[in-house]
């Protein structure tokens, strides 16, 4: 089947068998092998993605059903000689071991951020009302998807607070 | 005391200096790439395997024509295409095929290999296989197989000292007992991988996600037929370890290879995450008998314990692992009078293996387990006991294993813990809210880390390096240890800049691979900085010789007035650049390669009289936990934990505050909401994150003060006198498990010692309190 997806600002035309997850599509199509694989369940975070600046489990939608949608991987955030400004702070906090969930982590972050800016509430905030206050609780959270084996949550968490300006 | 911070440096090149991960950049951009990232030739094909659907049997027939005509299949193989051993046995017991022959020993056993056009095509057909058993009674768990007549898959050990009934019948008080510890999966981001690329002649190029790639690369020999030479096993990183790669890659290098020659073509293997779980070895669970004496004061005087393991169908390192368990029976404690025995126990389940402390985790939490029965019989606040039986200064310092503990420093760092964290006045206030709190309950505790370091198989520890300078002065560095996130690379290259006097960025840090450096141990046993740093300071060493006597030559000076200094030497008070240097070394001829070797002295191990010395120091440790739990639904959250942990000198503080905070954070899941459960069939039934809750970010402690020992320097001459960091702090979770047991107690007046079972998962807790009330 064919679609055409957009990925990092790049269009790619795809042949491919409609059961293909977008995860799939990006890292044996595509060659964008940043995006990792680590359940293919939809239970670890590790292949989180930005559609439209929203994150979501690439591995737990099809490719085929994301024509015309703006896609941004981990390859988009940054050029080779600039970092983004979670990329640079995940370097300067220690913010992974094996570095196998990072991509997720600094897509799902990226993506977290914005939802905390747009007023969106998580099961710790104490007032709906309220634009909720980037607390280090409030971070964890909402990070609470994406799975790090290694547990490097603590400098995660740090990486993220100092980006998203945390209240201490 | 907080948490310690420390600044990361981007660029730099000292031991004992915070720099950052050498892969970080890449870690961060999805440019590091793992063994499922690198380029597929075209040709590529795509292995899945065919497992057992249950748990004991002989099998009757095999059935495998849907497979081969499934659509994008191109073969399959089982045991009688296998050229050479059908065995990945790491202690080569022939009792670990690559594919079941004639009978099945758990369920998900490989059983056959389907290879495929594509992985999906190879995945489907794996399910078309028509496979039929004749079942054989299935011994699933350590009751249940001494049930059965108690079989071992290898010789068990028992240590010694003392007279241990005479000291049992000696003592005024005894308790004895019995804890269930649960195992852990490891549950890696990135699962077993192998990609095999077929040479000529005999040759292939194994990429493996191993711990171990002298091992793959023997093991992929055994089972082709051929010999080492011909086998190449490469590794640039893996997507963590944790002790789960250190023999389960074994079976996926061996069945890409053999498919890559078979076919020649270029064959990849990745199971799902649900095969992966279900069909390789995860950490032992353990059941303990005890029978304790102890003194009024609380102090031990005898201790007799079994330590039986649900090992699985085969050895595979179960003998290492339940020898590690007794050498950590003692954890921090001196026992006058002392046996312990090991039973590695044949069970119809997937073959237990190496996980992040190896054993020592589970004999530490039976030694706490006793240390606490002790202060609820004696009404004492368990620190106050568990300082009693501290190892001692000059006496009271002789393990069960016969080794003097020269190095102890438990009692300075657990002081200096108790005062940081103020667990005095926290638990009297704690004490003060049980009383007075209806559903609330909470816990306090402080438990110890001794940890003895250096491989138990003494020929394990030695290492390997291969430097070469090239004429324009970079610097390439390979060694014999792998990196799985833990920082090994990085700080390997550190000791090497630092022996150099230059910066880290002229060091290239090659992948490991066999090809540059022959029979390596294992990453294991938090050893690869002990083993590989050294290496390197041996290779850098000679180089710098041939370099110093070259100067001299060249600038007429006596070589002791060669100076080392930060990007070159100093030859008789004039300055020459390192790149000068070492493209004058090179027009005058001198080698600037060098191979460096390292074996740790001293140790040594004699397994059948259980006497001698097998570890060279010991890393120490203590934590702090305070929990509160929920009495009507045995719910509960860990509100603060205080951690001090010695590491020596440390090579890179960044690095291993990383590594501590990382191994609580394991163990605290091990020890709390891992929970590892398979049904009567003998199916694991928690082969998902869907069923098996590992740690999230919100599940780290509110209040988590972590910090290094920074007195402490190595009495041992080690790597910039550091200590090894890997597997200690995993058990510095143990206060968790007492803090709980603290809050379950508190139900009954602390009159009775709760005796939880791990993974103290809510229902334990409430299990816990329920008895309690029902009167212990
Ligand atoms: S791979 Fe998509 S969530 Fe795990
Ligand atoms: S850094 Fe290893 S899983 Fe997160």
């Amino acid at each position: 089947m064919h679609v055409t997806l957009s990925v990092n600002g790049t269009e790619h035309a795809l042949d491919i068998d409609p059961r293909t997850t977008l995860l799939d599509a990006l890292r044996d199509h595509l060659d964008l092998t940043g995006t990792k694989k680590g359940c293919d369940h939809g239970q670890c975070g590790a292949c989180t993605i930005l559609l439209d600046g929203k994150r979501i489990n690439s591995c737990l939608t099809l490719a085929v059903m994301h024509e015309g949608d703006a896609i941004t991987t981990v390859e988009g955030l940054s050029t080779p000689d600039a970092l983004s400004p979670l990329q640079a702070a995940f370097v300067a906090h220690d913010g992974y071991q094996c570095g196998y969930c990072t991509p997720g982590q600094i897509c799902s972050a990226t993506g977290m951020l914005e939802e905390i800016a747009a007023g969106w509430p998580s099961h710790v905030t104490d007032d709906l009302e309220a634009d909720p206050a980037l607390t280090r609780e409030e971070i964890s959270e909402r990070m609470s998807g994406n799975l790090c084996r290694c547990s490097a949550y603590p400098n995660i968490v740090d990486a993220i607070a100092e980006v998203g300006g945390a209240a201490k | 005391m907080n948490r310690q911070q420390t600044d990361i440096a981007l660029a730099g090149g000292r031991m004992h200096q915070s720099l950052a991960h050498d892969s970080g950049r890449k870690h961060v951009s999805g440019r590091a790439e793992y063994i499922d990232d690198i380029a597929e030739p075209a040709g590529t094909l795509h292995a899945y395997l065919g497992l057992s659907a249950i748990a004991h049997g002989e099998i009757v027939s095999v059935d495998l024509d849907a497979v081969r005509a499934a659509p994008g299949v191109v073969g399959v193989l089982t045991a009688a295409d296998i050229p050479g051993e059908n065995d990945v046995s790491p202690p080569h017991k022939h009792d670990d095929p690559v594919f079941a022959e004639g009978r099945v020993e758990f369920l998900g056993q490989p059983v056959f290999a389907v290879i495929g056009e594509t992985r999906d095509a190879a995945r489907r057909a794996s399910r078309l296989a028509k496979i039929t058993y004749a079942p054989l009674a299935a011994a699933l768990d350590v009751d249940a197989a001494r049930r059965a007549g108690g079989t071992l898959v290898t010789e068990p050990l028992t240590l010694v000292r003392g007279d241990v009934d005479a000291g049992l019948s000696r003592a005024k008080n005894r308790v004895s007992g019995r804890m269930t510890i649960g195992g852990q999966d490891h549950f890696y981001l990135e699962g077993q991988i192998a990609f095999a690329l077929p040479g000529e002649d005999e040759d292939v190029i194994v990429h493996s996600s191993t711990q171990h790639p002298s091992e793959v690369q023997l093991m992929v020999a055994h089972v082709l037929g051929i010999s080492q030479h011909a086998v190449t096993v490469n590794v640039r990183r893996m997507g963590g370890g944790f002790g789960g790669k250190e023999t389960q890659g074994n079976l996926f290098a061996a069945v890409a290879a053999l498919a890559a020659k078979r076919f020649n073509r270029p064959v990849k293997i990745r199971p799902d995450r649900d095969d992966d779980m279900i069909a390789t070895g995860k950490r032992h669970d353990f059941v303990v008998d005890y029978d304790v004496g102890y003194d009024d004061d609380g102090r031990i005087e005898a201790v007799d314990a079994v330590y039986a393991a649900r090992c699985g169908f085969s050895a595979d390192l179960s003998g290492p692992v339940t020898d590690r368990a007794l050498f950590h029976a003692d954890n921090a404690y001196f026992y006058p009078d002392v046996r312990v025995r090991s039973e590695p126990l044949k069970t119809n389940t997937v073959s237990n293996t190496a996980f992040r402390g190896f054993g020592g985790p589970q004999g530490m939490l039976a030694a706490e387990r006793w240390i606490e029965d002790i202060a609820y019989a004696l009404g004492r606040d368990p620190l106050e006991i568990r300082k009693a039986n501290f190892y001692g200064q000059g006496d009271r310092n002789i393990t069960p294993y016969h080794q003097t503990v020269e190095d102890n420093i438990i009692d300075r760092l657990v002081g200096e813990l108790e005062a940081s964290a103020d667990y005095r006045a926290r638990r009297e206030a704690i004490l003060a809210f049980n009383r007075t709190s209806p559903v609330l309950r909470k816990g306090i505790a402080l438990t110890p880390v001794k940890f003895g370091i250096s491989f138990t198989a003494t020929w394990y520890n030695q290492a390997g390096a291969l430097v070469h300078i090239y004429r324009d002065g970079s610097i390439h560095l390979s060694h014999g240890g792998t990196e799985m996130g833990q920082g090994l690379y990085t700080k390997v290259a550190q000791v090497l800049a630092d022996a150099f006097g230059v910066g880290i960025d002229r060091i290239k840090i090659m992948g490991t691979t066999t090809g540059k450096v022959p029979n390596t141990s294992a990453t294991a046993a938090s050893s690869g900085s002990d083993l590989n740093g050294m290496a390197a300071a041996d290779a850098a060493r000679q180089i710098k010789a041939r370099l110093e006597a070259h100067a001299a030559r060249l600038y007429e000076v006596p070589a002791d007035e060669i100076l080392w200094v930060p990007n070159g030497i100093e030859a008789g008070g004039r300055f020459v650049p390192f790149t000068e240097l070492v493209a004058s070394a090179y027009l005058n001829r001198v080698q600037l390669s060098a191979a460096g070797f390292y074996k740790t002295p001293k140790i040594h191990w004699d397994r059948g009289s259980g006497r001698g010395r097998p570890f060279l120091y010991y890393a120490y440790g203590a934590s702090v936990s305070e929990v509160t739990i929920d009495t009507l639904t045995g719910e509960y959250q860990v509100d603060r934990v205080d951690i001090l942990h010695d590491v020596g000198r440390s090579l890179n503080p960044a690095i291993d505050l990383g590594q501590i905070e990382g191994g609580f954070i394991q163990g605290m899941g091990w020890l709390t909401t891992e929970e590892l459960w398979w049904d009567e069939k003998g199916e694991l039934r928690t082969h998902a994150p869907s069923t098996y809750k590992i740690p999230l970010a919100s599940d780290v402690p509110p209040i988590f003060n972590v910090n290094l020992c920074d007195w402490s320097a190595n009495r041992e001459e080690t790597i910039g006198r550091s200590k090894a960091v890997g597997e200690p702090p995993l058990m510095l979770a143990m206060s968790v498990v007492e803090a709980l047991s603290m809050a379950v107690a508190s139900v009954a007046d602390y009159k009775v010692a709760p005796r939880l079972d791990t993974p103290v998962t809510p229902e334990r807790v409430l299990m816990g309190v329920e008895r309690m009330r029902a009167g212990g």
